[in-house]
């Protein structure tokens, strides 16, 4: 993790880090009068995976959401460089959001064909060989045989499938995922591990797990959310094996319930 | 009056109520198909006057209260409920209290008197708008209400622009939409209230089916009344049909 001694303000765009993709200062995000989220600094290297842990309320989803530009900060910074263009949720244009996509807890598909709704990721952007990049995805989450089958037939697994279709086609630089394996049987979990795993190299993952095995088995570095505040951030290793916070310790051993 | 109950009641009793009215339904059946067979000419223009009439109504009442429907689910803005509140009493609307403010406002000494609408057909048409209107919002808003609120974030997080969202919206609750256009069109195709007044029935000028109905009631042609009347369902029936037919092609 990168510490900067200046205010992010006097960070202007061509001092931004080369290799990353997420610079976070002093975000704060309230729902009324109640402060939900507040990250002083969190830096996204690119083409990291990183994985956020935490208790139920505890802001992972308001920090996804946030990361994915769907809301604004009520105060502070979000700044993205994707290629060599750097911007935050201000200035964001819609090519720029595009390279951002998210696979959510409860997937909401369009009632339309699994072909459809994974196409629509391509049409909404004008894109063209729709017709075979379509199907070279379906084979990959393994639904090639269930492309016209409409998506409120599938299961749980199959719809997430879709979800992580939709997202993954028009390959995104940042992939943000909210819970993605949550309630799904082990078969479904290792096929979607195994994609979210493929797409580490080239992207810059961001998941959100209550589950730590799965954390530990597919990130780079783990951050611990407590009552909206990054607790520890750190590598894979060092989080599970010698974490600096007590919190963290006692999270990891399952002393605090959620 | 004066109650001479005993001996009025024995006088309204028809001999064979039941034969009778099958007779005159099966009359008015050969009537009504004799009338459409022979193309007859009176009958052509009257219908085609109904459907262009509330076909006008349906279009303008569609292009008013889709989007303004989309827009009250859809937008968060102070007021909303009485906004909702307001639409749903629209859909209840008396069609002759309607037909009473429009005659009212295009009346010569009304504010749009100068138009000089009143007994045409667009004076029918406005009244028919305003009818449809709510109707088609009202269920257009609540079936956009009913799409699953988490797709408008899900879409936006893949790309979709807000006009992109909405659209999509829009289309997940067509089966909806279609519902509300049916209801209308329904609704205008058999008023009579409202058309009566502002349009007059005047013959070969704003004469519709459902004021013909009520013309050759008055008149004693029951025969040829009830015939209008099956046309009208016939009518209703075949752009329902069409409309299902439409929504069950656009379901997957």
């Amino acid at each position: 993790m990168t510490v900067y001694e200046r205010p992010f303000s006097v960070l202007v765009e061509n001092t931004f880090p080369a290799n990353m993709t997420y610079a976070l200062r002093d975000v704060v995000q309230q729902y009324g009068n109640r402060t939900v989220l507040r990250v002083a600094t969190l830096d996204i290297r690119q083409g990291e995976n990183l994985a956020v842990v935490g208790p139920s309320g505890a802001g992972k989803s308001t920090l996804l959401r946030l990361l994915v530009l769907l809301e604004n900060p009520a105060r502070g910074d979000i700044r993205l460089q994707i290629g060599d263009k750097v911007f935050n949720q201000r200035t964001a244009t819609i090519s720029q959001r595009r390279q951002i996509a998210m696979v959510f807890q409860h997937p909401a598909l369009l009632s339309r064909s699994v072909w459809k709704n994974v196409a629509y990721s391509l049409e909404i952007r004008g894109e063209a060989d729709v017709r075979s990049r379509v199907q070279i995805m379906l084979e990959k989450v393994s639904l090639g045989h269930l492309t016209q089958k409409p998506a409120h037939t599938l299961s749980g697994g199959e719809k997430q499938r879709v979800a992580i279709a939709r997202a993954l086609i028009t390959q995104p630089q940042v992939l943000i995922l909210d819970e993605p394996t949550a309630n799904l049987d082990p078969q479904n979990i290792r096929i979607i591990e195994q994609l979210i795993h493929e797409q580490c190299e080239q992207t810059t993952v961001i998941m959100v797990t209550h589950n730590i095995f799965q954390a530990k088995r597919l990130a780079d570095r783990v951050a611990l959310l407590l009552d909206g505040k990054i607790i520890e951030i750190a590598t894979n290793k060092t989080f599970f094996n010698t974490p600096r916070d007590p919190r963290t310790q006692a999270f990891i051993s399952g002393d605090i319930i959620y | 009056m004066q109650a001479k109950k005993p001996q009025k009641t024995k006088c309204w009793q028809p001999k064979k109520p039941e034969a009778n009215l099958l007779g005159t339904f099966l009359e008015a059946a050969q009537e009504a198909i004799r009338l459409l067979l022979a193309m007859d000419p009176v009958l052509v223009e009257v219908l085609v006057r109904s459907l262009q009439v509330s076909a006008s109504a349906l279009l303008i009442s569609s292009l008013v209260g889709i989007p303004l429907g989309t827009w009250l689910a859809l937008a968060g803005f102070p007021g909303k409920r009485i906004a909702t509140a307001i639409i749903y009493t629209g859909m209840g609307l008396p069609p002759v209290v309607v037909g009473l403010v429009v005659y009212l406002f295009l009346s010569r000494s009304g504010a749009f008197g100068s138009l000089g609408w009143l007994f045409t057909v667009r004076a029918m048409v406005v009244a028919q708008v305003i009818i449809a209107t709510p109707l088609i919002t009202g269920i257009t808003m609540s079936s956009i209400l009913a799409v699953d609120p988490d797709l408008r974030p899900q879409l936006r997080a893949l790309g979709a622009t807000e006009l992109q969202t909405t659209r999509a919206v829009l289309l997940e609750a067509r089966a909806g939409v279609l519902v509300g256009l049916v209801a209308g069109f329904g609704r205008v195709i058999a008023e009579v209230g409202a058309v009566i007044l502002v349009g007059g029935n005047i013959d070969g000028k704003t004469r519709v089916l459902t004021t013909a109905i009520v013309l050759e009631t008055r008149r004693g042609n029951f025969d040829v009344a009830l015939a209008l009347g099956i046309i009208l369902l016939a009518v209703a029936f075949s752009i329902n049909f069409l409309l299902v037919a439409l929504q069950g092609k656009t379901t997957i």
